[in-house]
Order: structure tokens, then sequence, then C-alpha cells
């Protein structure tokens, strides 16, 4: 009896013993994970940190420390409205407002243009049935995978000799918005949806008389809402993004906030050394980033679905 | 007749968006290869000139440039792509293994997921800052924090430097997009494999290369795939990392795709009587048989290797 009690204690030493070490090896497993994981949380949090840093220190604090700090000395929100209002020589003396507008008014119709193409294409390929629908289709689906630098060259010359690069009309804004106004991911992604849709519904409405513009409008669209609205604000980030074509095509008075981010911000107090004020640089990027992050926020589901199918961003 | 009336309606919708796409996509593709081809291609009269060679792909080959910006392309490509990939997954797999806090480390290391390519490179420049003289300007975050004076991304920085740099913020962009994708691949794993695998007391490492890896595989090979392609057309990143003010970029710090842009604007022949412009044209064909020799590679090899 007693040799039967003793074994037994024997045993729950052992279970016991067991179950520590795989306590601690669990607990090391986890010590590990969390400690790898908040070294990268820092790491992509830093950045973001160091931008907003920056773009509240004073231009003294930038310009006439060694070393920079890492909190702002002086507190100095006033970097964002002279940022807002900063304007040189070299870009035609315009100032954010300017560049904004541009910015909205592309957005706006490339977004309607590009919006509005897609789904007439994506509605012909999807449900109508003509001649010559498959060959289009695979042209499609072969130009889809050629980077646009390919096609940048001649699309310059193009748009040279119709006479909008630099020019100081509306004939910049063409020069941005036409060559990339057809998406042909667009038109796929929607295409896709479209396809979802089931057959009987057309004929449905095929039965009481509705035409084939009347069921794109009330019976598709609606149905693809989800699809148009993700279509929609990767066209919006696009513009918001885009940089080097517009750059290039646009006269000064026409090119986006890009440009505006890039321009160099020296000191225009002190004119003679040229200085980069970095607190405005920053303060410049604050407000490229800001808006990005709200639409992220807001329509985190449609920009996902989006980003995830076309592996680029915008 | 009423086929060919069902075809005319069909039509109106496709019109106008394939006549820009014929414009603006087909015909600069066809025209990209023969601007190329013809090495005296005048762009301001758009004429071809007289001569069908293979001129500028030799000059662009012989242009110390251009073999350069291939190079600074290549590295990019091949350390940002691989090192990026297992960073983030590695990361998706430990957020997986977790349950207190899962949710604040997944809002940090998704909130870099739509930001400006060239905001966030600006940033990074700023981070990594040093005044050409000392005092003229603060030091950056790195060389405060490592009491260093070392200029990283500045027009003095060597070759190593600016390129370290330039990785660890391709690197950085690169993450959250790709930890995104393989959370949504892990959620999809079934659970049954990794209980059989508990009844079985296989050790984690066994599990994460018998079980995860190769489930996960074609989410890997397709992250593989987009973002090979991405960074052959790395330009803003560098750019905005080491260029100076505007557009300005040393051309040693070229990728690719600047030495195509280059080219814009540039009108006449160089010493040897080729045009800039075929030579840009040249460049971007190069980079377009790169690109697709690298979709097919991987593609094949995804077919052998890709476990379904």
């Amino acid at each position: 009896m007693v040799q039967a009690i003793q074994l037994k204690t024997n045993q729950d030493y052992q279970f016991d013993q067991k179950l520590k070490i795989q306590r601690t090896g669990q607990f090391l497993r986890n010590l590990l994970l969390y400690s790898f994981l908040t070294v990268m949380a820092f790491v992509v949090i830093v950045p973001f940190y160091w931008m907003l840093n920056v773009s509240f220190q004073s231009s003294n604090e930038v310009l006439n420390s060694l070393n920079v700090s890492f909190f702002p000395k002086v507190f100095s929100p006033q970097n964002y409205t002279n940022v807002f209002l900063y304007s040189s020589a070299a870009q035609g003396n315009i100032d954010f407002s300017r560049y904004l507008f541009n910015t909205v008014l592309v957005a706006f119709f490339t977004t309607l243009g590009g919006t509005l193409f897609s789904i007439l294409v994506a509605f012909a390929l999807a449900r109508l049935n003509f001649k010559g629908r498959d060959f289009i289709f695979t042209v499609l689906l072969a130009t889809m995978m050629i980077p646009g630098e390919m096609l940048v060259i001649s699309n310059f010359v193009t748009v040279s000799r119709l006479g909008w690069v630099n020019a100081n009309n509306a004939g910049s804004y063409l020069a941005v918005i036409i060559p990339f106004l057809v998406s042909i991911f667009h038109i796929y992604l929607l295409r896709q949806t479209f396809k979802q849709i089931p057959n009987e519904l057309y004929y449905a409405a095929k039965v009481d008389g509705c035409t084939d513009f009347k069921y794109l409008w009330k019976v598709m669209v609606p149905m693809a809402k989800s699809s148009i609205v993700t279509i929609v604000i990767l066209r919006i980030m696009g513009t918001w993004n885009a940089y080097i074509w517009q750059d290039i095509v646009a006269n000064e008075k026409y090119k986006l906030v890009t440009t505006w981010l890039r321009s160099s911000f020296v000191d225009l107090a002190d004119t003679g050394s040229g200085r980069v004020l970095t607190n405005y640089q920053m303060a410049a990027t604050v407000i490229v980033t800001v808006p990005l992050l709200l639409l992220f926020i807001f329509f985190r589901k449609y920009i996902m679905s989006g980003v995830s199918r076309s592996g680029v961003k915008g | 007749m009423l086929d060919h009336k069902r075809d005319l309606k069909a039509w109106l919708y496709l019109i106008l968006p394939l006549f820009l796409l014929t414009i603006f996509t087909f015909y600069p593709l066809i025209k990209t290869f023969l601007i190329s081809l013809f090495s005296e291609y005048n762009a301001l009269t758009d004429d071809f000139g007289r001569y069908f060679d293979f001129y500028a792909y030799t000059a662009i080959f012989n242009d110390r440039f251009f073999t350069n910006a291939l190079t600074n392309t290549l590295v990019i490509v091949f350390v940002s792509v691989p090192v990026s990939t297992v960073l983030a997954l590695l990361i998706a797999v430990s957020l997986n293994s977790i349950k207190p806090l899962q949710k604040i480390f997944q809002t940090i290391f998704f909130i870099p997921y739509v930001t400006n390519a060239l905001a966030i490179g600006m940033v990074f420049n700023v981070m990594f800052s040093h005044p050409l003289v000392g005092g003229v300007a603060a030091e950056g975050l790195i060389n405060t924090l490592f009491q260093t004076a070392i200029d990283w991304v500045g027009p003095t920085a060597t070759v190593e430097r600016w390129r370290t740099v330039v990785l660890i913020y391709t690197i950085w962009s690169a993450l959250p997009f790709k930890i995104l994708v393989f959370i949504g691949g892990l959620q999809n794993i079934s659970k049954q494999y990794y209980d059989a695998a508990k009844i079985d007391a296989a050790p984690k490492w066994k599990v994460m290369t018998r079980i995860t890896i190769p489930l996960l595989s074609p989410i890997i090979s397709y992250i593989l795939i987009t973002s090979f392609i991405g960074s052959f057309k790395a330009y803003e990143s560098v750019l905005s990392v080491v260029g100076t003010v505007g557009r300005s970029l040393d051309r040693n710090r070229w990728t690719a795709v600047a030495y195509v842009y280059d080219k814009i604007g540039i009108s006449g022949l160089d010493i040897n009587n080729v045009s800039y412009y075929s030579r840009g044209a040249a460049a971007a064909v190069v980079l377009f048989f790169i690109i697709m020799i690298f979709t097919f590679l991987n593609l094949y090899i995804s077919k052998k290797t890709v476990h379904y």
C-alpha cells in the first residue's frame, strides 16, 4: 500500500517535471515570438514617428543643431501653414492649393472616364454576344502583363505631337489624363464580377422588354457596386500617387501634388545658402500621407480586394 | 441582318475605349519595338529614318550607365524580394500563432499598406541624412543614434551605403502587402493538419516545413512572381531615397526604368548616330524581355514545385 502511494507520487513528480519543461518551452517560444514581433513593429512605426517628429521641429532646430533631436524642442505647427504657402520661382510660383486643384481635377476626370469605360467594355465582354468578342478579350488579357514603362517613349511622342506636352492650357491635363484613361486591369476586374451575375436575370429583363443599356445601369451596376467602388478608389489613389509621367508631360502650372512634394523647400529667409528645410519636407509628406491613411481606414475592404488581385498598388 | 445589328450595338459600347487603347497601348507597344530597331529615329518629326539595325542595343550595352542601371535593378530584385518574402512569412506565422495583442500587432503591420512611395522614401532620406559640411544642418536619425557622421544617401555616399538604404526601404515598403496575403493564406489552411501533427507530437519546425510552407506554396509563388515584376520596375523608391530635388537622380544610381525615362525629351543623335529615343526604347524592350522571362520561369518552377 505504502509502496503504491510512493510510486504514484513519483509518477506525479515525473509528470509535473515534464509539464514544467513544456511550460518553460512554451514561455520561451512566446517570449521569442513577442520580441520578434515587437522589434518588427517598431521598425515599421519608426519612419512614421520620424516624419511627424521632424515636421513639428522649428527651422532653427533642423538647420542649426549638430544632431537631430528625438522630440521637437520648439513645437512648430506653423510649418504646415508655411508649407501650404510655399512656392518657388523654379516651379512657376504656384503653391499647394494649385497643385491640389490640379490633382482633384485630374482625379475626377480619370475616375469618371476610366470607371465609365471599364463598365461599358466589361459589360460588352461579359454579357453581349458579338463577333470578335473572344478575340478582343484574349488581346486584352495578353496586354495586361505588359509593363507600362514599355509604352512611355511612344506615348510621349504621341502626346507631344498632339501639342499637349508642357502646354500652358488644358492640353497639359489631357496629356496626364488621356493615355491612362482605359485600364485593362479594371476592365478585367469588372468583367469577372459581371460574369457572376446569373444569366436568368438578363433573360427575365429581356422578356420584360428591357434594353441592354437599361439592364446594365439598373441591374448590373448596382449588383457590382463593390467592384466599382474598388475601381474608383484605386483610380483616386493612382492619381494621388502619380508622379513621373505627369511631371514629364505637364506644364509647371498643371502638375500634381507629388511634384509639390518633391519641390526643394529651401530656406526662403536665407536664400544665399539654399539649405533644405527638412521640417517643411516632412510636413509635406505628412500632408500627402494622411489622406491615404484616411482612405485606407474607411475603405480598407475595397482597397485590399483591389490590390490583392492586381499585386500592385494604385 | 439581326446579327449585324446586334454586333453594331456591341461595338457602340467598345468603340471609344478600344480607340484609346489602340492609340495609347497597342500602337505604342509595336512602335517601341520599331523605334528601338530604327536607330536614327527622329522624335520631333516622328520619322523612323533609313537604318534598321541593332545599333541601339549595342549602344546601350556599351553604355556604362545602362549596365550599371541594370546592376542596380538586379541588386534590388534579388535582395529585396527574397528578404522581404522571408521576413513577411516569419511575421505572418508569428502573428498567426499568438493570441493576446494579435489585433494591435496586425494593425501596426498594415499601416504602411497604402502609402505614397515618394513620401515615405523621403522620410528614409531624412532619417539617413548627413550634412555635407558639418554644422550646416543636423545629422539624421541614424547618424545621431550611432554617433557617426556617415553619408548614407547624399552625393558622397558610397555605392554600398546608398544601396543598403534603398534596400532597407524597398524591403520595408514591401512587407505589409506580403504579410496580409500570407495571413490570408494561413487562415485558409485547414486546422485538421495541425491537429494531426499534434497527435503525432511533431516538432514545431517540422510542422512549419512539412505542413505550413507546402500548403502555402501557391501563395508564396504568387507573391514571388508579382514582387519580382514589381521590383524590376523600381524607380520612384530609389529616386525618393537617394535623389535630390524633383526628378534629379545621380546617373550612377539609375535603375533600368530611370534610364528609359531619362531618354524622353532628348531629341537628336549621340556620337555614334544612335538616337536617344532609340536607346530608351531599346532599354524598355530589354526590360520587357527580362520581365517576361522571369514571369515564365516563375510560372514554370511553381508548376513543378507548388503543392496544392
